[in-house]
């Protein structure tokens, strides 16, 4: 009985062995068609937001531009590295890391082997190295606007921000979205928690029942999967949710009033398309902003939001880009600004 | 106050339920000797069936039924493995956790035009909420009350598992073999028959406990549903020393440290959510240290029938 124990362990071994060799082995690309590869953060590449928002970008390059695309998906913060390191040994040419978790791995990465090319959404690193992009976008402008939709929506006087993992990333969401409703209306009360995680929807529920529960009926949630829970409780009491990343209408058109979007895609897409006209920026940071439309408002808002409300927030739109008003990003920024 | 009480309780309840079905099918599994760590992964598949049955069917049932099936047939490779072969349990089980997710995905690529994660259901075609129609929403009795059906049937498992397991013959020969195997023998008990029975039965429960979080909790499945929670019951199981009635009572205290901090988070901005998140996991280890005794597992856990002990 010993002996089929080993045999049986042997085989399960021999399994994953098997899988990881099959992964390696995929066909490097060809030297004229230029191959792109994406690794994706702990929300995977279906997550209703910027992880799905970065694939479709990609896929969008391959049928424009003919360039070749695959993604890996990361089950848990230990796989981005080897996930990394897998992407290399198929021989891409631009590796891009989906959300600022991954961070470290990528500059990594981007370290070891200075003959390929790194880009990164959602972080901007204070030294960048030559081979390596980095893509912020202005999240908290949309997160005014949809703010200023909120504080004029909301029939109750109170509505709710429920954020994922703190950081500079979703302080951006944050206070951005505080900002727009003290913009619309001073009067509202705006209530705010963190789930400390971007995948655990039940939290996501329990927080927006609670919301809603005190008196909320309109919640921006800015936490990846955490939102679908949000979304769910808004369906449940049938009130309001705000969607985030990609225009999450679809998720739950009577009751996502409007999204915040962040154009993970263009902006996946342009720089992708830089490499192959190869003039690729090495070594620089880029913003996305209202102003390059790497960020905006959902276009399926006019469901919900009555047009002259819409007409309004087109102005505040201009006149951000303008530089009439400049938005808050993080805690400092806000005090600064008068906000309270 | 009594409000959030109320609101405390429920989510406590919601929480709870998925781990409840999933720590129950671990305690049937172990008393019959075989160590159940492919709860996680059965759970996956669970989820996904009962999203994509249910959203193919229009049937919320239907979908929870099915998860018991393919979760359930998963129970069966496990005992396939495990009795049969006398394959090392932990093995087995790690190979499970990593097919279940494995396949569910595949499958859902299949399925859902290439994507992992199933389409959403709507309201009227999730697991009903019995209750929904008597109270006036967000009062105290609505809060507490009014939770999917699937809430209430996790506490009526606890005492069909725990009648099965003490008051019934089947559940006395699960306990024996689980305690000396051999003996169990010489009686005339069919030591594998047995163990077949309360391995895919296991697998039965952990699959409820998948769909209640797919079609109850939320109404899709995608990956990162399913994040630990198979563990978590696994644990509740050992810290409930092996038994239903005690591990329902770690699955509430889990699930209450899990209200309890979104309860708090609201109020308190003075602590980091770091910090509070930790707090379930921390309640649990000072009342495992501070209260329950030396748990004691069934005493063949592990170990192959007809091996030499």
């Amino acid at each position: 009985m010993k002996r089929i124990n080993a045999l049986l362990a042997s085989i399960v071994l021999l399994v994953f062995v098997g899988a990881g060799a099959f992964a390696a082995a995929e066909p490097e690309a060809d030297d004229d068609t230029i191959s792109v590869g994406m690794v994706t953060d702990v929300g995977g590449v279906n997550d209703n937001s910027f992880n799905q928002s970065a694939w479709e970008g990609l896929q969008r390059a391959e049928s424009e531009l003919g360039i070749e695309v695959s993604y890996l998906e990361s089950g848990q913060g230990s796989d981005y590295g080897p996930n990394m390191d897998t992407m290399y040994d198929t021989g891409k040419d631009l590796i891009w890391g989906v959300g600022f978790l991954m961070a470290d791995a990528i500059l990594e990465a981007a370290t070891a082997n200075p003959d390929t090319n790194y880009a990164i959404i959602d972080f901007a690193y204070a030294d960048t190295p030559d081979n390596l992009v980095g893509v912020v976008f202005a999240a908290q402008e949309p997160s005014f606007l949809v703010g200023y939709i909120a504080g004029k929506m909301t029939e109750t006087g109170t509505v709710g921000f429920v954020g994922g993992i703190a950081g500079a990333v979703i302080d951006g969401f944050d206070y951005g979205f505080h900002a727009g409703v003290q913009y619309a209306n001073p009067e509202v009360t705006v209530l705010r928690q963190y789930a400390d995680s971007f995948t655990d929807a039940a939290i996501g529920k329990s927080i927006a029942t609670q919301m809603y529960l005190e008196g909320a009926d309109i919640i921006f949630a800015a936490a990846g999967l955490v939102g679908d829970g949000v979304i769910e409780a808004a369906r449940e009491q049938d009130l309001w949710a705000i969607g985030v990343d990609r225009d999450q209408n679809y998720l739950a058109p009577d009751h996502v009033m409007t999204s915040a979007m962040k154009r993970v895609d263009s902006a996946i897409f342009q720089i992708s398309a830089t490499l192959q006209d190869g003039v690729f920026p090495g070594g620089e940071t880029f913003l996305f902003n209202l102003a390059n439309e790497g960020v905006g408002v959902a276009p399926t808002s006019d469901i919900h939001v009555p047009a002259d409300l819409l007409a309004e927030v087109d102005d505040l739109s201009q006149m951000i880009i303008d530089g009439e008003i400049s938005v808050p990003f993080d805690e400092a920024s806000f005090g600064e600004m008068g906000y309270e | 106050m009594w409000l959030s009480i109320a609101f405390l309780i429920g989510q406590t309840m919601m929480y709870a339920s998925p781990i409840i079905f999933t720590s129950l099918g671990g305690t049937m599994s172990e008393n019959s000797g075989v160590v159940n760590i492919g709860l996680e992964g059965m759970m996956v598949v669970g989820a996904f069936t009962a999203a994509t049955v249910g959203f193919y069917s229009g049937n919320p049932w239907i979908g929870f039924l099915a998860a018991g099936v393919a979760a359930g047939s998963f129970g069966l490779l496990h005992a396939v493995a495990c009795v049969t072969f006398n394959a090392d349990h932990v093995v087995s089980g790690i190979a499970i956790n990593f097919l279940g997710p494995g396949l569910s995905y595949f499958v859902s690529r299949l399925v859902f035009d290439g994507a992992t994660q199933t389409r959403s259901l709507d309201l009227a075609n999730k697991i009903p909420r019995p209750l929904d129609p008597l109270f006036g929403s967000n009062t105290f009795f609505e809060l507490v009350l009014n939770r999917y059906a699937t809430a209430y049937l996790a506490l009526i498992m606890v005492a069909v598992v725990w009648f099965l397991l003490y008051r019934t013959k089947i559940g006395l020969r699960i306990r024996s073999v689980g305690q000396h195997p051999e003996a169990a023998d010489t009686l005339g008990i069919h030591v594998r028959r047995v163990r077949y029975f309360a391995v895919i039965g296991s697998g039965v429960l952990a699959g409820f406990g998948g769909a209640t979080l797919s079609i109850a909790i939320v109404s899709q499945f995608r990956p990162g549903l399913i994040s630990g929670q198979g563990f978590i019951a696994l644990a509740a199981m050992i810290f409930g020393k092996w038994k239903p009635q005690g591990a329902v009572l770690a699955c509430l205290l889990f699930g209450f440290s899990q209200a309890l901090v979104v309860f708090l988070g609201l109020r308190t901005q003075a602590i980091p959510t770091q910090i509070m998140s930790m707090l379930p996991y921390l309640i649990t280890l000072f009342v495992l240290v501070g209260f329950v005794g030396k748990a004691v597992a069934p005493k063949a856990l592990g170990r192959a029938f007809g091996e030499d002990a």
